[in-house]
């Protein structure tokens, strides 16, 4: 059946973008679907402004230098406390009169790490909330997950928001193995999945040290960067892909205090011959042999199964039709993985409009979608982060390699907390916003007239800002 | 104002972000009579029932009219006596403690101009102080305080405050605006989950389920600690630490002596259309958590309490009957309440309309007899000494012919 026109563009805002701002759907109505497309065709579509955001070789550089100064800094203090006790002879007076020592601190406030993903993690909400309708966005929310790293590694926290805008958002509408080969090259990502320090065991490296092969990043480049779980490859494939990649890795930061912190190959890591990964054998080309085998992973059959399965399992069903799979799949081989004309298949199938509006928005987009809603632009993002913590998908910090769950089943337990946070929110940030105007701008096209009348019978502003945004056409997409 | 030698105070109060307004401005006149009188505004949004929360136990027609729900001076639990006409909900024995200690007045029957059944529209007629709804962008209690003296004395600025996550309507406007907000706002009322329930189960089954059961579970884990206790309303705890937490910082800044001296809140959840509970239920929890406030208001302001007034005002009051659902509906008539040691109270005034179904307003409301912008304008023209001109055109337009209440205040 087909949507009238207002309602077929609120579906195509929440299920394709970030949700309505005030015009959103009167903008789009004339024409959802070309909308959609032209926000593909912008230019520098999915790049966002840099000017005071720090390259992940820069952030990495400040990190390290912040590090060791702190590093300095304790253990001055360390030794300041040694040299009290040994020269007072009355060790108990010392342990008493601690609390009153005048050692310096560390300095309060979160270190430079955590501030430089605060202001990246700023950066990512403040485009979402800018954006006319976010498809492009949510494009770049999907391939950062799909290729997702995370802060709670070791030195990714300073890097993780670069890797997203050096990575993801420069390749987001390129080609798929463009994307795949920058992603499998960045710091993050070699340090996330500990090939920074995998060492072929026949490399110069190797012989010399007792260290070696560490099959991490090859094993979650082939089951879920490429061809996917239970497909074409073996254990033997997985063990000769990570022989490939030894020397892939990050410059050292005392080797090298310019470019310590970015990629390099090191040929003395590498482990030296030929491999053969599915079938095919790559002679040893040091670097080229690792982007050869990327570039077959990217044109491969399976990966295009897997990739067009997850987006549409992403934007339109738990268990997306199988035409529009097969669909994009097909695209997606045509165009040699063509990421912009997969996204345009997606939003021109009609399978994609069809599907009921039955998946419950990940946390992220709902939080955005509820601050679009009410035109706030918060100036401080904590109590968007804490939401976001709260609801079970902190930023950049998925707790495994996989990402977080794009099934709506895992993110039904989080419903009374998002009560709660829609509660805070109608309040911290709906202030000046009148939610019977929200509700017309948002939802009305596509709401119940029970949630309209739940809306405008509530009891105060907030109350029905909170209902609004907790309103089951507001949850799902 | 980086002069000021009470700056902190200032980036203390927008660092700290609640229920606070500030502004540069003060009661200038009251000052010049040795006076430095505070003014806190709490609305409560949702329309308080008034014949629950102040019972006119002496009305032959009372007990007819709400039958079991009907609180009375005999009743388990038993209304607190006020006079020999009004008593007490017996959820406020503060209030009732002030009351005869002369430190408290209620205005009973009483309105504003505003005569549809809409929350918002109602709430912006109270907080406006226009006569009609509309697009109101400024509130009667700030366009009083932008008509007082700005504050010009050495020694810096008394500012006006209010406590808050959103500004209410009433305190915004030309006068500048600090707000607070507490850092731990409270979880979504009883009221929002089951309005939201019970649109998931209309709508939704599996959200219906989910909510369902989380919410169960919660109040569960929330009960489980009183041992034998009666189980009470899921988060009811936490009500009554925001409304004291709320109120009493509010009270903290305005005693300050170089603190605000003007400010409002407001408390949501008023709109009990179902299972109102009026003795042990929900609108008791609410008046104790509210009753709990005035207690902190009292306690934070120390000194400063013998020239304070707290008013408390709703936008409209509810259905006099008790609906099929053992809650009321939107009305009109309700009740204001005062507190503060500046009153001269220890009185309920009230021109009683009666209860007979030929006296209530449409046939099914406590019929208005007091417009409660008679109130206001009393307490501001004799506590903060705001121009009766200025009260009758800008802070409440075209009032001309509602007089000031007088004789509300000890002085004159």
């Amino acid at each position: 059946m087909a949507l009238d026109p207002k309602a077929e563009a609120a579906l195509a805002l929440h299920r394709f973008g970030l949700g309505p701002r005030a015009g959103s759907i009167a903008a789009i109505a004339s024409d959802p679907r070309g909308a959609l497309i032209a926000e593909l065709d912008r230019a520098g579509a999915g790049r966002i402004g840099t000017a005071d955001l720090l390259t992940s070789g820069v952030a990495a550089r400040a990190a390290f230098a912040y590090q060791q100064a702190q590093r300095a800094a304790r253990q001055a203090e360390r030794a300041a406390q040694q040299t009290n006790a040994a020269g007072s002879g009355a060790p108990e007076m010392q342990v008493q009169s601690g609390p009153l020592s005048p050692a310096p601190r560390p300095a309060a406030g979160p270190g430079l790490p955590q501030q430089i993903y605060l202001a990246e993690a700023k950066a990512r909400i403040d485009a979402a909330l800018a954006a006319d309708i976010g498809f492009v966005e949510r494009l770049v929310w999907f391939w950062s997950n799909h290729f997702c790293v995370s802060a709670d590694k070791g030195n990714v926290r300073q890097i993780c928001g670069a890797y997203e805008r050096e990575v993801i958002r420069a390749n987001v509408l390129g080609r798929f193995g463009d994307l795949l080969l920058a992603v499998e090259s960045h710091p993050a990502m070699l340090i996330y999945l500990d090939n920074a320090r995998s060492i072929g065991p026949a490399s110069i490296a190797g012989l010399r040290q007792r260290r070696g092969l560490n099959e991490n990043l090859a094993r979650e480049i082939l089951e879920l960067h490429t061809l996917g779980v239970r497909t074409v490859y073996t254990q033997d494939d997985v063990t000769r892909f990570a022989n490939v990649i030894t020397g892939w890795t990050v410059v050292p930061f005392r080797q090298d205090p310019v470019r310590g912190g970015e990629f390099e190959f090191n040929p003395r890591m590498h482990e030296p011959g030929a491999q053969t990964v599915i079938g095919k054998s790559y002679p040893d080309a040091g670097l080229e042999q690792g982007r050869a085998v990327l570039a077959a992973l990217a044109r491969h059959p399976a990966t295009a199964r897997h990739v067009a399965s997850k987006l549409a399992r992403h934007f339109v069903a738990d268990e997306p039709p199988p035409a529009l799979v097969e669909r994009l799949a097909k695209r997606f081989l045509a165009t040699q993985g063509d990421l912009k004309d997969v996204a345009k298949a997606l939003v021109s199938a009609p399978e994609a409009w069809e599907a009921p509006r039955a998946k419950l928005k990940r946390p992220g987009e709902w939080v955005v979608g509820a601050l679009r809603a009410v035109a706030a632009a918060p100036a401080d993002i904590g109590p968007v982060m804490q939401a976001h913590n709260l609801l079970g998908e902190p930023l950049w910090r998925p707790a495994a390699p996989k990402g977080f769950a794009d099934e709506s089943a895992p993110w039904l337990d989080g419903l009374a907390q998002r009560l709660d946070i829609a509660n805070q929110f109608a309040r911290r940030f709906g202030a000046q916003a009148d939610p019977r105007e929200a509700f017309e701008e948002a939802l009305a096209p596509i709401a119940s007239d029970e949630t309209r009348q739940t809306i405008t019978r509530a009891e105060s502003r907030p109350q029905a800002l909170a209902l609004l945004f907790m309103a089951p056409e507001f949850q799902r997409r | 104002m980086l002069t000021n030698p009470h700056a902190a105070t200032r980036r203390e109060l927008l660092i700290a972000s609640g229920t606070l307004f500030a502004w540069a401005y003060l009661p200038k006149l009251a000052c010049a009579e040795g006076r430095d009188p505070r003014l806190l505004v709490i609305v409560l949004r949702g329309a308080l029932d008034g014949l629950a929360a102040v019972v006119p136990v002496g009305d032959p027609d009372w007990v007819a009219l709400r039958g079991d729900h009907a609180l009375m001076l005999g009743g388990k639990p038993a209304a607190l006596p006020l006079d020999s006409f009004f008593a007490l909900n017996p959820a406020m024995p503060n209030l009732h403690r002030l009351y005869k200690s002369g430190a408290a007045t209620i205005v009973h029957a009483a309105a504003t101009p505003y005569r549809e059944r809409s929350h918002f529209d109602g709430q912006d007629v109270l907080e406006s102080g226009l006569a009609k709804p509309g697009t109101a962008d400024s509130g009667w209690l700030n366009r009083a305080l932008a008509s007082l003296q700005p504050a010009d004395r050495a020694g810096g600025s008394r500012d006006a405050f209010a406590i808050g996550p959103i500004a209410p309507l009433v305190v915004r406007g030309p006068a500048p605006v600090l707000s607070w907000t507490p850092r731990r706002l409270p979880p979504a009322s009883d009221d929002t989950v089951m309005r939201l329930i019970e649109l998931y189960r209309h709508t939704d089954p599996i959200l219906a389920r989910a909510l369902e059961e989380r919410m169960g579970l919660a109040s569960m884990a929330r009960a489980g600690g009183m041992d034998g206790e009666q189980p009470r309303p899921v988060g009811a705890g936490q009500v009554r630490a925001y409304f004291a937490e709320s109120a009493g910082t509010a009270a903290k800044f305005l005693a300050r002596a170089d603190g605000p001296r003007i400010g409002a809140l407001a408390f949501d959840g008023w709109d009990t259309h179902a299972a109102e509970g009026a003795t042990n239920g929900r609108l008791a929890t609410l008046l104790g958590a509210l009753d709990g406030a005035i207690a902190a208001i009292e306690a934070e302001m120390k000194d400063a309490w013998p020239e304070t007034v707290v008013a408390i005002v709703t936008e409209f009051g509810r259905t006099a009957r008790i609906n099929g659902t053992d809650g009321t509906d939107h009305g009109t008539a309700t009740v204001v309440l005062l507190a503060g040691g500046a009153l001269k109270g220890g009185r309920v005034i009230a021109d009683w309309p009666g209860l007979k179904p030929s006296k209530l307003h449409e046939g099914r409301d406590l019929k208005p007899t007091t417009d409660v912008r008679a109130v206001l304008k009393g307490l501001l023209k004799d506590h903060l000494r705001v121009d009766a001109s200025v009260l009758a055109s800008k802070v409440f337009p075209d009032s001309a012919a509602i007089k000031p209440m007088s004789g509300l205040l000890q002085q004159a």
